[in-house]
């Protein structure tokens, strides 16, 4: 007897599932400029390295109807295949499919190939489009999220988690992304909200729409829920792809070293900083300047500005930069920039990955709003996240490092392994003008001219202390480097790192100030 | 660079941009004992005082019903209500301004 029967049999029922929601869910789906699920997978992934699993899952909901309903694959794809030739595990929800609600089965799919990115160490990109919990299933649908919340953690850490929001992504479910490492949205089709605007609308009378609730704007700007925002979708995915560039596929691992190149010549490292500490520059561009072929990758571009992370090379090795943005806000910190850096600073630490620090700011933003915010509680994790980390740290100081931030912004004192600074270095308690009026304050008060008095002081003060030498002298900074030197320092300081042994105390983990 | 403003930090200025999130932010005001504003969203259930009654602290003015809870208003302390801002009935956003003590 031949298999011929049963393989046409299969091929089938292959061809029933892969159709998904059918033709006209799945015209709505591209009706709102959408992609479907599966070309969404296949978009991301290496050409046909594709391979999906539990394709014949089916429900087993017997309320509401339900058992009447087949819905292929309960409204998810799951399965294996590769970007750049290197294993990643995947799974999309499916709109098309009883709008990619979330039911037992569906759960079940999705914590299956959790594990299974857990246990092979390889990321794991989970595209969220889902209109939330399937009601008909009740409870089972909540636990299907508690499970896998519960794997997002125990993952975090391990190997990298990636959320794509392409749909909505509302109540419960936000929380998948929200512990996972990357989030990456997507103009006009990405929606996160824990309370939709029907509920806001019916408890409060508030009107807003759902791009003004929780659209990829808001969480790139407002929220920080985004790491990455995109205006198409193919945007999204190559940004996807390029970050897979610079991370290691788990913690037990490097990330890949590529070909070093040198940075590009337009960017000239001197010619990019002015000398007069009030004046504003793009600290992209120094990073720019010292990084392999100029190729900086930001991270949260849009959300607290004042300060700057994301990836680059250096000899083709991957590095976390931090850096202050004296082009905003002067380059403070505050609540929301110092969430960004420590969460950052912790993720380098847990993937072996080295943390150059650029440091150039005038200390915390001053406000009531900011102190009622807790500055002092979001503060602190950058302290904890710095003081935690045993990855190769380096920092650079390029002009002001005043206060409780030159402590906080990876100094000697939280185990920095080097520190430079750059001759236009102002490593002091506070600013000069500050400073003065309070050593000088008698003297500038008794004074026939105090303005003139006052010029004087901040004049004394700032020769006195407003370099980098006093530091120096001290031994918290290594050397004082001219700034054209500064590629060379990091590159070799890193070469030097690369087997460091930083051993803490054993612990079961620590209490950061969440 | 484009609009660069003049920001203090400890008696230096710096030319910078800002954020729309840091133009946005709200002044603080210093809370007035004498208005009594709603702590939740919610709706206006019930009210058993009237404007110039006398009355005396840990009385319930109203009730604001939010998230299925039925919560009652206490007066904070002895005096007479002044105006109350709200209806029975009315939904009511957080820290509205619900009643005015003398």
């Amino acid at each position: 007897m031949s298999l011929k029967r049963n393989i046409l049999d299969l091929r089938k029922r292959k061809e029933k599932v892969l159709q998904g929601g059918g033709e006209k869910a799945i015209q709505k789906q591209v009706a709102m400029g959408k992609l479907t699920a599966r070309e969404r997978v296949t978009s991301i992934l290496d050409e046909d390295s594709f391979h999906e699993y539990d394709l014949f899952v089916e429900h087993e909901a017997r309320d509401f109807g339900m058992e009447k309903k087949q819905l292929h694959g309960d409204g998810v794809i799951i399965g294996t295949g590769t970007i750049y030739g290197e294993p990643v595990c995947i799974f999309a929800q499916d709109f098309t499919v009883a709008g990619g609600s979330l039911g037992l089965m569906h759960a079940r799919k999705i914590t299956k190939i959790m594990d299974h990115a857990l246990k092979m160490r390889v990321p794991l990109i989970g595209i969220n489009d889902s209109g939330g919990a399937r009601i008909q299933e009740g409870v089972n649908s909540l636990a299907g999220y508690g499970e896998i919340f519960f794997r997002n953690t125990l993952a975090s850490g391990v190997i990298p988690q990636l959320s794509v929001i392409l749909g909505p992504c509302a109540g419960g479910a936000v929380y998948s992304p929200a512990l996972t490492d990357f989030v990456f949205v997507v103009e006009n089709i990405s929606k996160m909200f824990i309370t939709g605007p029907e509920v806001i609308k019916t408890v409060l009378g508030e009107e807003i729409s759902m791009e003004e609730l929780g659209g990829a704007r808001v969480h790139s700007e407002i929220t920080g829920n985004a790491h990455f925002y995109a205006q198409s979708e193919y945007e999204c995915f190559e940004q996807i792809k390029k970050l897979l560039t610079f991370i290691p596929w788990h913690n037990g691992k490097k990330a890949k070293a590529f070909p070093p190149k040198p940075p590009k010549p337009e960017y000239k490292i001197e010619e990019i900083v002015p000398a007069d500490p009030t004046q504003p520059y793009d600290i992209r561009n120094v990073i720019k300047a010292i990084s392999d072929d100029s190729d900086f990758f930001e991270i949260m571009e849009n959300f607290a500005k004042n300060i700057v992370i994301g990836f680059g090379r250096m000899n083709g090795e991957t590095v976390g930069f931090v850096a202050n943005q004296p082009m905003v806000l002067a380059g403070v910190l505050d609540c929301d920039s110092s969430d960004k850096a420590a969460r950052f600073i912790r993720y380098c630490d847990s993937f072996n990955i080295p943390i150059v620090t650029l440091e150039d700011m005038p200390g915390y933003l001053p406000g009531v709003d900011q102190e009622h915010m807790g500055v002092i509680r979001h503060g602190a994790k950058i302290l904890y996240a710095y003081s935690e980390a045993t990855v190769p740290k380096i920092t650079v100081i390029i002009r002001k490092a005043y206060g409780g931030g030159y402590i906080a912004m990876n100094s000697r004192h939280m185990k920095a392994d080097f520190m430079f600074a750059w001759p236009t270095a102002e490593i002091a308690v506070m600013g000069p003008e500050g400073a003065a009026n309070i050593i000088f304050r008698k003297e500038i008060m008794n004074a026939e001219d105090p303005e003139a008095m006052r010029k004087e002081k901040v004049a004394e003060y700032k020769e006195k202390f407003a370099n980098p030498y006093v530091a120096a002298a001290k031994g918290y900074i290594d050397t004082v480097i001219e700034p054209e030197e500064t590629r060379n320092m990091l590159l070799h300081s890193i070469e030097v790192s690369n087997n460091k042994v930083d051993r803490r105390p054993a612990k079961k983990h620590g209490i950061p100030p969440f | 660079m484009e609009n660069l403003k003049e920001f203090n930090v400890d008696g230096t200025v710096y030319k910078t941009q800002t954020t729309k999130k840091f133009e946005n932010r709200k002044a603080w005001e210093r809370p007035n004992p004498k208005n009594l504003l709603s702590f939740i969203p919610g709706t206006i259930v019930e009210i058993f005082v009237k404007e110039g009654q006398e009355v005396k602290a840990g009385e319930s003015l109203m009730i604001l019903e939010a998230m299925k809870m039925k919560n009652l208003i206490e007066m904070p302390f002895d005096g007479v209500i002044k105006k109350i801002h709200v209806e029975e009935g009315v939904k009511v956003p957080n820290r509205m301004l619900m009643v005015e003590i003398e």
